[in-house]
């Protein structure tokens, strides 16, 4: 069984004082295994935030309904309380955000913050809990540890403060970590090296990873099986040299094309996809795409498409007019950082 | 650090040169450009008897003769040195710090300020614990409850504070506290060496009028910066580590609110030492408000720059506190 496995998790915001309802995340299903890294990949505004925010329990209380299940270890958070929640948070399942200068607490020292999870979860306290604090840092690669405890976020670089962040979320060892688009504010030497370290972390302790993200080079680099999301739906779900060997759905083939290329001619024209998210149908009535599909025929029209498995196994896809046509992405791999640890994944 | 101190210290003391020339000047400056001559202000001090031979004496003996920045440079003068006075019963030597005599009762000022400084210390102290602790809990609660019927309560509450005035609350109180129900006979300033017991018993009034305003102010400020940084990634980041609710408000998210609190807290609380006027007043209080009110009334120069500058000082020097401690509570800003 499956370390996390979640089932139709859907997530509605609103509905509430007569405010009219929106669902973020409609349906949504993948397993993470240990020591597997999962992408959920999708542009602003997919859902897939939520998702990750709706596991942790950390959704606001009011105005939130959830639906399905997410059984972590044969328990469902969504129905968890609270109290038993914060048991799991940053024990058992710690998260990794966005922003690490938003993240981190301005006007708290770095070791406090990273002490405070220690004494939370391991009961340490004083000299141990800094000794270990340091350690910690050390091991996310922040040369001269000891000072570094007494400095506060802003004299931290973007990627130290990142991997700060990072030690705080693998101080007690979780077994499942949840990285939220780590590298979208760094420059991209530091992208790769945050991707570097956390490869190293989740071979070295056998942690799952959630790896949730918008940028396909992180995909590339990273993960084992990709579920990419639109609309708050899954729309495809494969491995990942499956994935970017033979994306099926449009959405998923244009995302991979409208990555530029460094070896195409000048002057030929990006590739984007047209329009944007806020151009879409009701799942209800079709396909949530259609309206800036390219592949688009009446059919996508008669109610929600079902998750097919066109061509190989276990590459599921939500499309009834799936693309054949393989993308040439010669260029896709280069901020390869794993380039030897999980290449025998693939079938 | 240290070179930081000196440059705000020496600002501190430019601003207060820089107060009383100010003073002086208005007091001086515009009533004649009002086109009142310097006899028709001295004629003020004579009284019913005004005749040529008392004005220009008066004239001479409160230096009004003198061009005004030699009176200026006079006053200040005193305030380091000391200076003596050829008219009043007592006067001869007014030893350093000396802000002269009144005009009208001809009583050294000095003195006058120091006795009152402990009046106005008294209710301005007590009124600030006071309206902290409630003004601040009440805005963390309103926040986070918000929306529910407590924080509406609060809320409700807040906004009468605010727009009440003091001489309606604090006259209601007396007339509640001292007559409706005699839990109090009357309201008198014991100093607290005398009998610090009924020093408290009797302020307990002038601080609860005073507090109602301010902490309903506070309430509101720290409420909406509570609900500012409650939104933080940070406090996010907090909950996601699993720590107690309790723990993420007060060690992360409080913080960062009271950031703003502190600032205003050493504006309010310098003002108040410098004068709580209106409140000095409802309760008969003889504080320096109610001393600078009567100053202004009599056009009493020596009187009314005596109380500027020392309503000043406290001023300047509350906000050189704030900015001390506001280096301690956000690390970010530096001495520089």
């Amino acid at each position: 069984m499956a370390l996390l496995s979640v089932d139709e998790l859907s997530v509605t915001f609103g509905g509430v004082h007569g405010r009219k309802e929106s669902t973020a995340v409609d349906g949504v299903s993948f397993d993470v295994d240990q020591g597997q890294v999962v992408g959920l990949v999708g542009e602003s505004g997919c859902g897939k935030s939520v998702t990750s925010l709706a596991l942790m329990g950390l959704l606001p209380g009011k105005g939130v309904k959830l639906g399905g299940r997410a059984d972590f270890d044969g328990n469902n958070l969504l129905t968890m309380s609270q109290r038993e929640l914060r048991e799991m948070r940053g024990k058992e399942i710690a998260m990794i955000f966005q922003d690490p200068l938003s993240s981190l607490n301005p006007v708290v020292p770095i070791g406090v913050q990273v002490t405070e999870i220690l004494q939370r979860h391991r009961g340490l306290k004083g000299e141990p809990a800094r000794k270990e604090a340091a350690h910690l840092l050390d091991r996310v690669g922040i040369p001269d540890p000891t000072r570094r405890l007494k400095e506060y976020p802003h004299q931290l670089s973007g990627g130290m403060r990142q991997r700060a962040l990072i030690a705080m979320a693998v101080a007690c060892a979780p077994r499942l970590l949840i990285a939220d688009e780590p590298t979208t504010a760094l420059d991209v030497t530091i992208q790769a090296q945050i991707l570097e370290l956390l490869k190293e972390l989740v071979d070295e302790e056998g942690t799952a990873l959630l790896m949730i993200t918008h940028d396909l080079g992180v995909v590339a680099g990273l993960c084992d099986q990709v579920n990419v999301l639109y609309a708050g739906k899954v729309v495809e779900s494969a491995d990942r040299h499956e994935l970017f060997a033979h994306p099926m759905h449009p959405y998923a083939h244009g995302l991979l094309e409208s990555i530029p290329r460094l070896d195409a001619p000048r002057g030929e024209p990006l590739k984007p996809i047209r329009g944007s998210i806020n151009d879409r149908i009701a799942w209800a009535d079709g396909c949530a795409f259609a309206p800036r599909c390219d592949y688009y025929t009446i059919e996508c029209l008669t109610g929600t498409p079902a998750l097919t498995v066109p061509a190989a196994a276990g590459h599921q896809v939500r499309c009834v007019n799936p693309v054949r046509e393989p993308v040439e992405i010669a260029t896709l791999e280069t901020p390869d950082v794993t380039a030897t640890a999980h290449g025998g994944t693939s079938a | 650090m240290t070179a930081y101190l000196i440059r705000r210290l020496f600002a501190a003391v430019m601003l207060l040169v820089v107060v009383t020339a100010v003073t002086f000047a208005i007091f001086f400056l515009v009533p004649r450009l009002g086109g009142q001559s310097v006899d028709d202000l001295a004629v003020q001090y004579v009284g019913k008897d005004a005749n040529p031979e008392s004005v220009a004496a008066v004239k001479q003996n409160l230096g009004l003769d003198q061009p005004l920045i030699v009176q200026y440079f006079d006053f200040i003068k005193a305030i380091f040195v000391g200076a003596e006075y050829k008219f009043g019963p007592d006067a001869s030597e007014c030893s350093a710090p000396c802000f002269g005599y009144s005009f009208r009762s001809h009583i050294e000022v000095w003195p006058e300020i120091t006795q009152r400084i402990p009046v106005t210390l008294s209710l301005a102290v007590g009124a600030a614990v006071l309206w902290v602790i409630s003004g601040v809990t009440i805005g963390v609660v309103s926040a986070l409850k918000r929306g529910t019927f407590i924080d509406r309560l609060a809320m409700t509450i807040a906004l009468l504070g605010v727009s009440l005035p003091i001489f309606f609350t604090g006259l209601l109180g007396l007339a509640l506290f001292t007559s409706q129900w005699p839990i109090w006979e009357s309201v008198d300033y014991i100093p607290i060496t005398e009998d610090p017991g009924e020093w408290f018993w009797n302020l307990i009034i002038p601080w609860c009028s005073l507090a109602f305003l301010y902490s309903a102010l506070y309430a509101r400020l720290t409420r909406a910066g509570m609900l500012e940084t409650m939104g933080e990634d940070y406090i996010r980041t907090a909950r996601a580590k699993g720590l107690r609710e309790s723990k993420v408000v007060a060690k992360h998210g409080l913080r960062a609110a009271l950031t703003p609190i502190v600032t205003i807290f050493g504006m309010d609380f310098g003002l108040l030492v410098g004068g709580a006027i209106i409140t000095e007043q409802v309760f008969s209080l003889q504080g320096m408000g109610a001393y600078a009110v009567q100053a202004v009334k009599d056009s009493d120069l020596p009187i009314v720059m005596g109380v500027t500058l020392v309503a000043a000082f406290f001023i300047v020097f509350c906000n050189l506190i704030v900015d001390l401690l506001y280096a301690a509570i956000d690390p970010r800003v530096r001495y520089s």
